[in-house]
């Protein structure tokens, strides 16, 4: 019944939706307040039924129930619950639903809480929310029921797959939905206000937590994703430029890019129709990265080509969405007026040039990952983009991009003069030169990008202080401090990939145990191979010591498993962390005479890649509880005064 | 910035920003793109020494040989018409195996041997490289049936 009652739910759900759009649609051309007045209860109510289906599926997930199909072909009775739990939306259809409840739920939040913004935007973006719901509500309704049975009912379902019960497969995926659905939302305010020509600085402050909080989840997720790679892997490398990874970059690139222009239209009122084409853009780029990761497309063209229906459902909700809002964008821009001019030194000009690095490198990613698969379907050649390209065609942009970050907030809105941008910076350009210099000197083999990127980073580290430079620290509102903290993160993380590619020490050897391997300041001492046993895995294991100049000895134990039922064999590297880096330390195979291959990296700061994710994603938390509660604060101060008079 | 036609200096420099993004996309791919080659295609046209490509094809069997030093591999790749000699300094990834696919990077040598500088096996049984995928490998051994989705 569980699984039933899920379905009913599902259906209201769509119903309910279908009745949002409605409603809005017709209240909009009939201008009537009955129908204005309706919509939010029945957003609400939407997003109750689709939690509700969502919740029985997690349900059914956790039970084991066995006649349904789904938790059969991708839980078994003998899994540990997290992943029971997380196999919930591991899987297509459940991330599909996934999808839909954040969906609703956001329509729900916006329906209860929005108040800021005019009715009639309201209603259109509701609607807007609505239809773009519409179109997964009917993927998932017709094509990936999630709630289908089976018979006759198996003993045990099928998803034993070890790789996937990994904590960090189990959230990562949420966190980028989180993102994505976040992006959605933008976008429906953006649809809202381009219908009802309402494009100005209040829709911008009703948007930009959106943006916001599908920026940090963006943030958290990449962040995430690329320690996962590196640790999981065991190549020892941190972003390899795969189409997943660049699925999930395109869409932070654009948000990046509408976090910062939607703050130009809500503080100044400038950059309108640009706002308008980036929510277009990020939202594109969200439903881009949803139809590569989910039609198969990536694995191959071959089998998406083989099982079209999904893909070709997906790739058609991405034609008409990104269709329609390009077509409602290029209707509807003539009548957007124009907003407040600025000079081109200005807070504006370096946004305006921020958005335009960002949208080039954006390209350049897009390009990078879209052109094999284009090739491949018309040609029938097989292709690769790999990291040379990319590296060579973004780096330098994302360093020209970190520069001007470090001097935008440095600058006044809409006029500046820039002999004093100069005395402003002057500090951190010294600071800079002096690195460039000491880096020359003293390093060798750098590249130019790594040399670069450092003495960057040196500082903008300092640079990204400086708006609180002369501030009275407690009166600064704390949205400033989270533009601070975050552009420090984009500094930190500099550090850390410039250190990571030009410090890394890297030995390659055959050892019997008993040897002694050194690298850098570390020596190993390999002293045993010894046979292990998990729950569903044996391993050879290595044990090994290692020690840092004289400091204190660590056990260390890099391990080869191998999984019998997926006949699957991984390597689980061995990390250790100290505050000026990571010892990696993979083991290899055996060979006749004894020896085994033993690959150990020192990765100088390569943790300062993730801890300036996490810094870049702190900052904007700062920052959207900073502007949530100053949009309170002023909403208060005006109902107060309305109560006065 | 001329006040007078903002919106229009703006809308211009988005449209040089993606016009030049396209076309140093379009430059670099030129240069960078690393092609796929089969053993097959390097047979009928060999790629200049040096040059960065991408060899997928099928381990052949008995053709993996570890030398001396414990660390370096060599081995062959082979299609259903032709065979490349390819030698690999470090851990041969996870499933690597004679008779199963094989992607690797690197470039060929004066010689006429690739050398591999990273290798990327299937690594389960439901996954393969997207560049193996549909190529004709029944005359490695029988895994033809596991290679196609």
């Amino acid at each position: 019944m569980i699984a039933e009652t899920g379905l009913i739910a599902l259906w209201l759900a769509a119903a309910l939706t279908l009745l949002q759009f409605a409603l809005g649609a017709i209240g909009l051309r009939m201008e009537r307040d009955e129908y204005f007045a309706a919509i939010r209860p029945v957003a609400v109510a939407q997003g109750l039924f689709v939690s509700l289906s969502f919740l029985l599926l997690i349900w059914l997930f956790l039970r084991s129930d066995m006649s349904v199909k789904l938790v059969v072909m991708n839980s078994a009775s003998v899994k540990p619950l997290l992943y029971k739990f997380a196999g919930t939306w591991g899987n297509h259809e459940g991330s599909m639903l996934l999808w839909v409840t954040v969906m609703g739920l956001a329509g729900a939040f916006i329906a209860l809480f929005e108040r800021s913004l005019r009715t009639r935007t309201l209603v259109a973006t509701l609607a807007a929310q609505a239809f773009i719901s519409l179109g997964f509500y009917a993927f998932l309704l017709v094509s990936s029921n999630p709630f289908e049975r089976m018979f006759p009912i198996p003993a045990d379902g099928q998803g034993l797959n070890p790789l996937l019960q990994d904590p960090g497969l189990a959230f990562h995926p949420p966190t980028l939905y989180f993102g994505y659905v976040g992006l959605s939302v933008a976008f429906s305010f953006a649809v809202g206000a381009m219908i009802t020509r309402d494009v100005g600085a209040a829709f911008a402050k009703a948007m930009r937590p959106w943006v916001l909080g599908a920026w940090i989840f963006l943030t958290l997720g990449i962040t995430a994703g690329s320690y996962w790679a590196y640790y999981e892997l065991g190549w020892g490398g941190w972003w390899f430029w795969d189409p997943v990874e660049n699925a999930s970059l395109m869409p932070w690139l654009a948000a990046t890019a509408l976090l910062h222009s939607v703050t130009v239209l809500a503080t100044r009122d400038s950059l309108r129709a640009w706002t308008l084409m980036l929510a277009v853009v990020a939202f594109s780029m969200s439903m881009i990265g949803t139809f590569l990761v989910r039609s198969g497309i990536l694995t191959s063209v071959h089998a998406f080509a083989v099982d079209p229906e999904r893909g070709s459902f997906i790739l058609a909700l991405l034609a008409l969405y990104i269709g329609g809002a390009m077509a409602l964008f290029a209707l509807r821009v003539g009548t957007v007026k124009e907003g407040k001019r600025f000079e081109l030194v200005s807070r504006e000009g370096a946004l305006v040039a921020n958005n335009l690095l960002l949208s080039v490198i954006l390209a350049l990613v897009f390009i990078g990952t879209l052109y094999p698969l284009l090739v491949e379907a018309v040609t029938g050649d097989k292709l690769s983009v790999g990291p040379p390209y990319f590296n060579l065609a973004t780096g330098p942009l994302a360093l020209l991009l970190v520069a001007v970050m470090a001097a935008g907030p440095l600058l006044r809105w809409r006029r500046d003069n820039p002999k004093t941008l100069l005395n402003r910076i002057a500090i951190p350009i010294l600071l800079m030169a002096a690195a460039l210099f000491a880096l020359a000197l003293f390093t060798t083999g750098m590249s130019v990008l790594a040399l670069l990127g450092l003495a960057l980073a040196a500082g903008v580290a300092v640079a990204s202080f400086a708006p609180l430079w002369k501030r009275n620290l407690r009166r600064t509102p704390l949205h400033i401090y989270g533009m601070v903290i975050a552009h420090f993160g984009i500094a930190v993380a500099l550090v850390g990939m410039a250190c990571e590619s030009s410090f890394t020490e890297e030995k390659l050897v055959a050892a019997q145990p008993g040897d002694e391997i050194v690298v850098n300041d570390w020596t190993l001492q390999f002293e045993a191979i010894e046979p292990m046993a998990g729950p569903n895995w044996t391993a050879l294991e290595s044990r090994m010591t290692a020690q840092y100049g004289d400091g204190a000895i660590h056990e260390i134990t890099p391990q080869n498993r191998m999984f019998a039922a997926a006949q699957t064999q991984t390597s689980e590297a061995a990390l250790l962390t100290r505050w000026n880096g990571q010892l990696y330390v993979v083991l290899g195979e055996g060979d006749s005479e004894g020896r085994w291959q033993i690959r150990v990296w020192w990765k100088p700061f390569v943790t300062l890649i993730w801890f300036g994710g996490i810094l870049v994603a702190l900052g904007g938390l700062l920052a959207m509880i900073g502007r949530l509660r100053r949009g309170y604060m002023q909403r208060k101060q005006r109902e107060y005064a309305e109560m006065m008079l | 910035m001329k006040a007078k036609h903002q919106r229009l200096t703006l809308a211009l420099l988005a449209v040089v920003a993606l016009v030049g993004a396209g076309l140093l996309a379009a430059y670099a791919l030129q240069d960078q793109a690393s092609y796929f080659y089969t053993p097959s295609d390097i047979a009928k046209q060999k790629p200049e020494a040096g040059t960065a490509i991408r060899l997928g094809g099928m381990v052949e069997e008995g053709s993996i040989q570890r030398s001396a030093d414990g660390v370096t591999v060599e081995f062959v790749v082979m299609d259903a018409d032709a065979r490349q000699k390819v030698t690999y300094t470090g851990i041969t990834p996870d499933l690597f195996a004679e008779g199963s696919g094989v992607v690797a990077d690197g470039r060929l040598d004066a010689n006429g041997i690739f050398g591999a500088e990273t290798l990327l096996a299937k690594h389960d049984e439901n996954y393969i490289p997207r560049e193996l995928e549909g190529i004709d490998m029944t005359s490695g051994r029988n895994k033809t049936e596991t290679l196609v989705q």
